[in-house]
């Protein structure tokens, strides 16, 4: 509403991301409150193995917000999201792994397990450094932030867009999970990092860093989107949604489109990455897996049933597809991918706007509302 | 010694490196002359030889049947086609053929193609906005803010291109009328010296196209325009001076009366027109 406002100030003038918020934090006090206050054994009681998912949930959240970003409204739809979020992963797992120390199955000082068992006598150059977590968490954010920026430049200075571009996000992804499974690499392999003890001297085994880890990424979920919120409320976030829908004409007002592209991309990457960095230590493990190109799809199928350029119906996609995941899998493991099929075909056909174009049809809105909320209205106010 | 200074000085910017930031010299009176212009493709020549000169903020209109050269005539004016022979100036002082497509329309030359491309998803306000002359760069553009100059700026284009009731609407509501005067007003945006308009009225109802006239004119005088029309009806309700192209050269210029009774141009029309009935 307010434009004039420093431009990563806007987003808490829209009512929009009040309520988001709202619901966020809310949601977050509830669960801390219902894991400490309330007894084991009550039924109210949220167990630590809850909260670890909840957690798990707001990763994926996160990385969806960030691929909402860039396929919601720079209309670039990337099938390789998975890559920026491993990389995160890696980083953060890689950091995780030095922490163990000399108290691997081996007891090295220095090498982790997988490097002894190779039989590798000191540790490669790429692994310097991540024995510092101000390194180690910098990396989260460079290492995909770097591999979006070379990718992209390459990308959209030849104008590589539509179905082209999200072929080669999907081989970019493909490639590197075929590198991971290298041994060769030195990022553990088919098995990838795992066995982790502590971050930041807090054991992960404990119900208190776990639940932490889950207020990190629910905070780390609200600060992305009030970013992203900031970058599509600003003009550059007007001229990413012109570029979506008539490049040519944009470049004719003197934009040029593909540095606008570049950079809501690498912005994007880099959200994926924090998003994989707080997901490695809350489920202990990051294995080449999550480079696959399933992964990737499925992301954007949780955005596409969320609703797509909201940014909230990423969230709302991303928890309500993983919960129906895990209660799936729990019941009926064989019929997963047939109830996800489902439910993509029935959302695409009846709720081509995703839940958040429901919800936005049933909160009834006042005609021009939307619109407001972008608009100068210093003037009145 | 003091040439040795001057030309050390940081700050100085020479003449022959800055012509693009110099004002359009208009002192003279025409801000366009088009001479000896020859286009040539293959042999054939889609220009042929054309004078023509327009005003300042005049509005002048240019007619001719199909294949009479208007759209390569829009073409060499924005820098996309390029003359065989001939000179093309913008003011006195701006040779437009030693320059390309953006610096032709940094310097003030907006062209408005025959279908309108708004961006349909952001409100009418929104269009303006991001056709604003402005710093287009990446940083520049996420931070910019919404002053109250620019605000004026974009209220005052509403209010001529009278799209003010729908500002906050999406401009893909629009009928396609109201697209026209919205890309019209895009382009007023930009602050041009002179607007090229191609076929604005096509397709438009009898009332989008006496309030597209009454635009138009109310344009002129701040602006100079060209508009390139077919229907002849349009042409005489807004034009004061007309231009007839035929094959690649001025046919007649003057009044719309004394063109319409001028005989090569009735035998041009009449030409085209016995083609069709045949």
């Amino acid at each position: 509403m307010h434009a004039s406002k420093f431009w990563l100030a806007r987003p808490f003038s829209e009512r929009s991301t009040q309520v988001f918020l709202g619901v966020l934090l809310t949601a977050l006090a509830l669960v801390t409150l219902l894991h400490v206050a309330v007894p084991q054994g009550n039924p109210l009681h949220v167990s630590a193995y809850t909260v670890n998912l909840f957690g798990k949930y707001l990763s994926y959240a996160l990385l969806a917000v960030a691929v909402d970003l860039v396929w919601g409204y720079l209309g670039i739809l990337s099938l390789g999201h998975g890559a920026f979020f491993a990389l995160g992963g890696y980083a953060m797992g890689m950091y995780l792994m030095r922490q163990i120390g000399d108290r691997g199955t081996y007891g090295h000082p220095e090498l982790p397990d997988f490097m002894v068992f190779l039989n590798w006598d000191s540790l490669p150059w790429y692994w310097q450094g991540f024995d510092m977590a101000g390194f180690a968490f910098l990396m989260v954010l460079l290492a995909p932030g770097l591999l979006a920026l070379v990718f992209g430049f390459l990308a959209f200075r030849s104008r590589v867009t539509g179905v082209y571009l999200s072929i080669i996000t999907q081989a970019l992804t493909f490639a590197l999970m075929l590198a991971f499974f290298r041994n060769e690499m030195g990022f553990g392999g088919n098995n990838g990092l795992t066995d982790f003890r502590e971050i930041l001297g807090f054991s992960l085994r404990s119900d208190a860093t776990r639940l932490g880890l889950f207020l990190a990424t629910g905070v780390a979920l609200g600060l992305g989107y009030i970013l992203c919120r900031a970058i599509v409320g600003s003009k550059l976030g007007r001229v990413s949604i012109a570029s979506r829908d008539a490049e040519a004409r944009t470049r004719f007002l003197g934009y040029r489109v593909e540095r606008f592209q570049l950079f809501v991309f690498v912005v994007s990457a880099m959200l994926a990455g924090v998003a994989g960095a707080l997901y490695v230590p809350q489920v202990g493990i990051i294995n080449p897996s999550e480079f696959s190109p399933i992964f990737s799809i499925e992301i954007v199928l949780w955005v596409a049933l969320g609703g797509r350029a909201t940014l909230y119906g990423a969230v709302i996609g991303a928890i309500l597809v993983n919960y129906a995941k895990t209660v799936f899998t729990g019941v009926m493991p064989d019929a997963w991918l047939f109830a996800l099929g489902a439910l993509f075909v029935l959302v695409t056909v009846f709720l081509p706007k995703g839940v958040a174009g429901l919800l936005a049809y049933r909160v009834k809105r006042k005609p021009n509302d939307r619109d407001d909320n972008t608009k100068p209205q210093e003037a009145t106010a | 010694m003091s040439l040795l200074r001057s030309l050390a000085d940081r700050e100085r910017v020479f003449d022959f490196l800055a012509p693009q930031a110099s004002p359009v010299d208009v002192r003279h009176g025409p801000i366009l002359y088009m001479e000896d212009v020859t286009v040539s493709f293959d042999g054939f020549k889609a220009i042929n030889n054309l004078n023509l000169t327009i005003d300042d903020g005049e509005l002048r209109c240019i007619i001719g049947p199909n294949g009479a050269g208007k759209t390569t005539m829009m073409d060499i004016i924005t820098g996309k086609t390029r003359p065989t022979t001939g000179s093309v100036w913008f003011g006195s002082r701006h040779n437009l053929l030693d320059m390309n497509e953006p610096q032709i329309a940094s310097l003030g030359i907006g062209r408005k193609f025959q279908k309108p491309t708004v961006f349909e998803a952001l409100s009418v306000f929104d269009n303006l906005e991001l056709a604003m002359a402005a710093d287009k760069r990446i940083f520049a553009t996420l931070t910019a803010r919404m002053t109250g100059e620019i605000k004026d700026r974009i209220e005052e284009v509403l209010e001529t291109i009278g799209l003010t009731e729908l500002r906050y609407r999406p401009a893909g509501i629009l009928s396609h009328g109201q697209k026209q005067w919205l890309e019209i007003g895009m382009l007023l945006m930009q602050k041009p010296r002179l607007l090229l308009v191609d076929e604005p009225v096509a397709g438009m109802t009898e009332q989008e196209m006496e309030r597209t006239g009454e635009l138009l004119i109310s344009l002129a005088g701040k602006q100079s325009v060209v508009v390139v029309e077919h229907d002849m009806g349009f042409i005489r309700s807004i034009a004061r001076k007309v231009t007839v192209l035929h094959q690649g050269s001025v046919l007649a210029e003057g009044s719309m009366d004394q063109v319409a009774s001028d005989p090569k141009v009735v035998e041009v029309y009449l030409g085209v027109e016995d083609e069709e009935a045949a």
